[in-house]
């Protein structure tokens, strides 16, 4: 009875780092929302500028994708986070 | 009728670190060869194999077609550097075009089927401390040892300058690595859907995947490698100004 009981323990520890760790991630791909703001905005800038002078449009669209690939940096972190969580989950090894 | 195994699709998806090809032992320590470092090495006798044959029995007129192309190449990279960091720095020309160089074709390689070089934590890592001591010294040149220490009273500018190569080299890591889990979570998909509807040989995993290898491999790898080299540029000639 005792063993039977400490084999469920386990499972359940298990259960719940697995469930944190979906959960985890979820909230992780929020940030998400960043990037999506912030480069949504600067594309909207680059358009005015190419509107105001359609000459300086190849500077202005490498410059916008430079500084769009910038900004996206935070939600790649967040991607990253995501992915450990979900396929390498280290907190599976330290139960 | 039999599927030989190379046409049967992937049914598991593969995402981990790169794959242990051999090992050796010396002094007691394990050194792991994995594949990431016999592609990089792979890379490298071919980018050295390139070049040689691109400045082989130059002439002072140039004659032949492969001349031509590597004074053009020579050209876009001192162009780059002058319209970046100003012309007292064209001595960095061959650094960048060879950082530029290992990344793109080390992002690239993924496009044959091999695991990307950069989809390793290390490579990029690499990269970036190479980086941040350029940058590091150049400010020591700059300042001396005083003044470089003066700046770091306000312990603000200790996480600055710690958070530039970890940004750099998760910022290449993250998108090169999260492209190809993306790629071979959508092979996994499709040939799911190939055996779902009954097929034996997964014939979804045929087109769509190259369409979004325009996007995850060509564009991004390209992307970030032009965005390591410019943020390089950037830093080290903002460390090398005095202001």
């Amino acid at each position: 009875m005792h063993y039977a009981g400490g084999r469920m323990e386990n499972i359940m520890e298990r259960a719940l780092v697995l469930a944190a760790s979906a959960i985890g991630a979820g909230l992780a791909m929020i940030a998400g929302i960043g990037p999506g703001i912030g480069e949504g905005f600067a594309v909207g800038k680059a358009c005015e500028a190419i509107g105001r002078q359609p000459e300086s449009s190849g500077a202005v669209t490498r410059t916008m994708f430079i500084g769009c690939a910038v900004a996206e940096s935070t939600g790649i972190y967040a991607f990253v986070v995501a992915l450990i969580l979900m396929f390498i989950n280290p907190f599976l090894g330290k139960l | 009728m039999k599927v030989p195994e190379f046409l049967s699709g992937s049914h598991e998806v593969q995402i981990g670190g790169p794959k242990i090809v051999f090992h050796f032992d010396v002094f007691g320590i394990r050194i792991n060869v994995t594949e990431t470092i016999i592609i990089s090495w792979a890379i490298l006798i071919a980018l050295t194999l390139l070049v040689l044959f691109l400045t082989h029995n130059m002439q002072k007129k140039p004659v032949k077609k492969r001349q031509i192309i590597a004074e053009y190449l020579v050209g876009m990279v001192d162009n780059l550097i002058k319209n970046t960091m100003g012309k007292k720095f064209k001595s960095f020309g061959p650094y960048i075009a060879a950082l530029f160089a290992s990344s793109i074709f080390g992002s690239l390689v993924s496009l044959v089927g091999l695991r990307s070089v950069t989809a390793d934590y290390s490579t990029t890592l690499c990269w970036a401390l190479m980086t941040f001591i350029m940058i590091e010294t150049a400010k020591i040149k700059t300042s001396g040892i005083g003044g470089y220490l003066k700046q770091f009273i306000n312990p603000l500018n200790i996480v600055s300058e710690v958070s530039t190569p970890v940004s750099m080299s998760f910022r290449h890591f993250g998108n090169v690595a999260g492209g190809m889990i993306i790629t071979s979570l959508v092979y996994f998909a499709l040939t799911g859907l190939s055996n779902a509807i009954g097929l034996a040989v997964p014939v979804f995993t045929v087109g769509i995947p190259a369409v979004l290898s325009l996007y995850f491999d060509l564009f991004s790898g390209f992307m970030q490698a032009f965005i390591f080299i410019m943020l390089t540029m950037i830093y080290i000639e903002s460390a090398c100004s005095t202001e």
